[in-house]
């Protein structure tokens, strides 16, 4: 099955992650890539203790997220990698090459970041970055649960639909 | 028992937290019912970073003196924003998926200080969920 949804999103594990896609997707195992979660026993217990008692939670920084890709693709079981950033997903993508959409799910205002949409805000180096990965084949859309439409990357850039 | 070990009257003993309008649909319900919404205080995660989430609810503790947090969804944003409170403070006690019959045993009972209440309140709300028919 592999993994069914690569997602950017702030806020990691939520509501929208686990139970708005992780149910029609019928995901079974999330990846979860962020460097500082990965080298904080804490942090990976926290977020362990949101998960469902189906759902199975990696973590990993985004090297050995790289190094393991092959192993989550090759998983019989539906599952879903999520970063908190797109710095994160783009250098996975890069690592990888074998990662042919990327979801846009939450990343909110902080300063020096321009609204896009209601969920999207982003500087103009992380615009850069999310062009760099369609130029290169990947489909970026910006969709924060399953029922609404995927916004295509030049849409968002636009910030037509905000 | 004295009035600090049962919280402070008059102010809001507990902050609810959730997805969309659910906080305030919930304590809204809680005023219809009994008229105690004022003993809730209500926040929002739409449109928030877990930062803010986080930064709200303790802007509210800060505030009120509440040491109850009240969550819809274990997995969500403002569970684990609570959590970290929790962590900061374990004298802080967060219930996750709260509802209707959770927040009203929770107004109700002030002989005892809140956090205690907030036990009692979980017991309460998790055997208020009944299937009826086949």
């Amino acid at each position: 099955m592999a993994i069914q949804l690569y997602r950017i999103d702030d806020r990691l594990i939520h509501g929208q992650v686990v139970v708005g896609w992780g149910q029609p997707l019928n995901v079974r195992f999330l990846v979860l890539v962020d460097d500082l979660v990965a080298s904080s026993d804490w942090e990976k217990e926290l977020y362990r203790m949101a998960i469902p008692p189906e759902m199975e939670i990696i973590f990993a920084d985004v090297g050995s997220a790289i190094r393991d890709h092959a192993r989550y693709a090759d998983d019989p079981r539906p599952g879903l990698l999520v970063t908190g950033d797109i710095a994160s997903m783009y250098r996975l993508v890069k690592g990888v090459k074998a990662i042919g959409s990327v979801n846009l799910g939450g990343i909110h205002h902080r300063a020096g970041r321009a609204e896009k949409l209601r969920y999207i805000f982003l500087t103009q180096g992380e615009e850069q970055q999310l062009r760099e990965l369609e130029s290169a084949g990947v489909e970026v859309t910006a969709q924060d649960v399953p029922s609404a439409r995927a916004v295509p990357l030049p849409e968002v850039l636009d910030g037509e639909s905000r | 028992m004295n009035d600090e070990m049962i919280g402070v009257p008059d102010m809001p003993r507990a902050i609810v937290v959730g997805h969309g309008e659910f906080a305030g649909g919930l304590v809204s319900a809680v005023g219809q019912i009994c008229g105690l919404a004022d003993k809730l205080v209500v926040l929002s995660m739409m449109g928030k970073t877990p930062e803010d989430i986080e930064g709200a609810i303790r802007e509210q503790i800060a505030r009120t003196g509440a040491r109850v947090i009240f969550t819809d969804l274990p997995a969500g944003s403002a569970t684990l924003a609570a959590r970290r409170i929790v962590k900061d403070d374990p004298g802080v006690v967060l219930v996750s998926g709260v509802n209707l019959a959770t927040l009203l045993d929770f107004v109700f009972n002030t002989s005892v200080p809140p956090t205690e209440a907030a036990r009692a309140a979980a017991e309460r709300g998790k055997a208020s969920l009944i299937v009826v028919g086949r």
